[in-house]
Parts: C-alpha cells; sequence; structure tokens
C-alpha cells in the first residue's frame, strides 16, 4: 500500500506502518507523529532512537525492556504516547509493530 | 495448513483488533495460582498497551497476589490439575509442585515475563487500577501494610461495578 507521507508516497502495510526503514525520516516521523495526535519534543525523539536503537540490533520490544531502558520510565512513555504507547512509538519510529503478547 | 494461509489469517485477526469496541477491561482475581495471576496480568497489561483501560479486584484467593509476603511464592496446582499430566499421587508428593511451579517461572523468564512483584509496578506504573476486595481483606485478616504499597484502595463489591461507568466495559472473573 502507498500512502502520502510528508508530501511523499511512502509503503506502508494495512496498518500504517512503514514497510521499508530506508523511507524513514524525521519529516516523515513529525507527520507520522501528528497523524496521532502527538507533537514531537526532545523526550519523543529520546524513546525513536531507543526503538530504533534496539530494532536494528534485533532486539524484541517489551513494556518490561521499557522499563529497564534507562531512557525512559513507564509512566513517561504512556504519557508521551497516549493510547497504546508500543504500537503508536514503533509506528511512528517506522518500525514494525511488536509481536510480543507482553 | 499452509504457511501462507496462517499468515493470511493472522493479519485478518490483527486488523480486527485495530477495530476493537471495548473500553475498559475489568478483572477479578480470585484465585491465587500462578498461572491465574499471569492470565490476569498479562490480559490487564496487554489491555493497557492497547489503549484499553484496565482493573484489577483482588478477592479471596487472588488476594495472594497483592501480599508482600506471599506474592513471590505464588504456585502453580500440581494435584487436580489435569493439564500437567501428572498422576495425582505423584502430584502430591513433597516438592513436585515447588519443582513444577519452577520450571513454569524458568520458561516464563524465557520469555521475558516478569515476577510478580515487577509485573504489578508495570500494571501500576501502566495506569492499571490494583483494588483489594474490603470482604476478603476482611476475612483473612489483613491489614493496609500487608499489601502492596501500588494497591489503589479497598473496595466493595458494589464499589467495584461502579468502575463500570462506561460504555464498552468488560468484566472477567478469573
Amino acid at each position: 500500500m502507498k500512502k502520502i507521507i510528508a508530501d511523499r508516497e511512502i509503503d506502508v502495510n494495512e496498518e500504517g506502518y512503514l514497510v521499508d526503514f530506508k523511507q524513514w525520516d524525521k519529516e516523515v516521523c513529525r507527520s507520522l507523529a501528528e497523524e496521532e495526535g502527538i507533537s514531537m519534543t526532545e523526550r519523543h525523539w529520546d524513546v525513536i532512537e531507543y526503538l530504533q536503537d534496539k530494532h536494528q540490533k534485533e532486539e524484541p520490544l517489551s513494556i518490561r525492556g521499557i522499563k529497564k531502558s534507562g531512557v525512559i520510565n513507564i509512566k513517561e512513555f504512556y504519557s508521551l504516547f497516549p493510547g497504546g504507547p508500543l504500537k503508536k512509538s514503533t509506528l511512528i519510529a517506522g518500525i514494525p509493530k511488536p509481536k510480543s503478547c507482553i | 495448513m499452509s504457511e501462507t494461509t496462517i499468515k493470511q489469517k493472522s493479519e485478518t485477526e490483527v486488523k480486527e483488533v485495530s477495530k476493537t469496541q471495548v473500553k475498559k477491561m475489568l478483572f477479578i482475581l480470585s484465585k491465587g495460582t500462578l498461572e491465574n495471576a499471569y492470565a490476569a496480568f498479562v490480559m490487564a497489561n496487554g489491555a493497557r498497551m492497547e489503549g484499553i483501560e484496565a482493573e484489577i479486584f483482588f478477592t479471596f484467593f487472588g488476594l495472594e497476589a497483592i501480599q508482600k509476603k506471599k506474592l513471590e511464592h505464588l504456585h502453580t496446582a500440581t494435584v487436580g490439575n489435569p493439564a500437567l499430566h501428572m498422576p495425582t499421587m505423584l502430584g502430591g508428593l513433597p516438592g513436585v509442585e515447588a519443582l513444577a511451579t519452577k520450571m513454569m517461572k524458568k520458561e516464563m523468564e524465557k520469555l521475558d515475563m516478569p515476577p510478580i512483584s515487577e509485573f504489578l509496578e508495570i500494571l501500576s506504573d501502566s495506569g492499571c487500577k490494583l483494588w483489594g476486595c474490603k470482604l476478603a481483606i476482611d476475612m483473612f485478616h489483613l491489614e493496609r501494610e500487608d499489601l502492596i504499597d501500588e494497591l489503589d484502595g479497598v473496595l466493595t463489591i458494589g464499589d467495584f461495578y461502579g468502575r463500570a461507568n462506561e460504555e464498552g466495559t468488560h468484566l472477567l472473573f478469573i
């Protein structure tokens, strides 16, 4: 599926997750965040960077991992990305939706 | 079933999940076994992760999961549990239940499932409300200090029903 994000044609899956991370940049990120009603702050960027780093290392993402991350605590994570934090933050970060049940 | 069929099926399911009408999940945990506590915790956490509100009401033996001194000692039953495929006589021998529990905890750790105390912290930080049942707390002669600090309060069942205050609320007894 193609979707216009930040005036560009981007490949996404049915849930709106980027298919090719190479198409991701900060402009796309801001635009995706806006769609979710989130305006990016420095703290949001810290989280995005952490998630992308984990993804690159092929380490699975979980809420427990967030707790241990040293980057952010769970309370702040929920307040930065309200309404499904890991789901929304990974979408904005341009990486696949985590498959874990925890 | 071929691999493609499985893949297609899971994608349809995912699409259905994203359109959920569930707004709030209220769990009543009445049992004190390891697997029942985890069932409630995983579902409550899963709800929060999907942007669904979640609350847990701990009653009767479910109170074991929020007692400071007991919560790390929950067991899985080896007697009267046919799913373990263990002869009942064997399940009753000293140490068998502890061993089965240890093995189960090891498998859970492999899947990065947090221990009970850490799970309660995660739930509380995630905005999941944790309630104690007044009647059961009185019955077991428990004091507030016996219970975890994260507990949001002690409620009657009537108060708990009052928490089901919006459309799309579901109650689940475990």
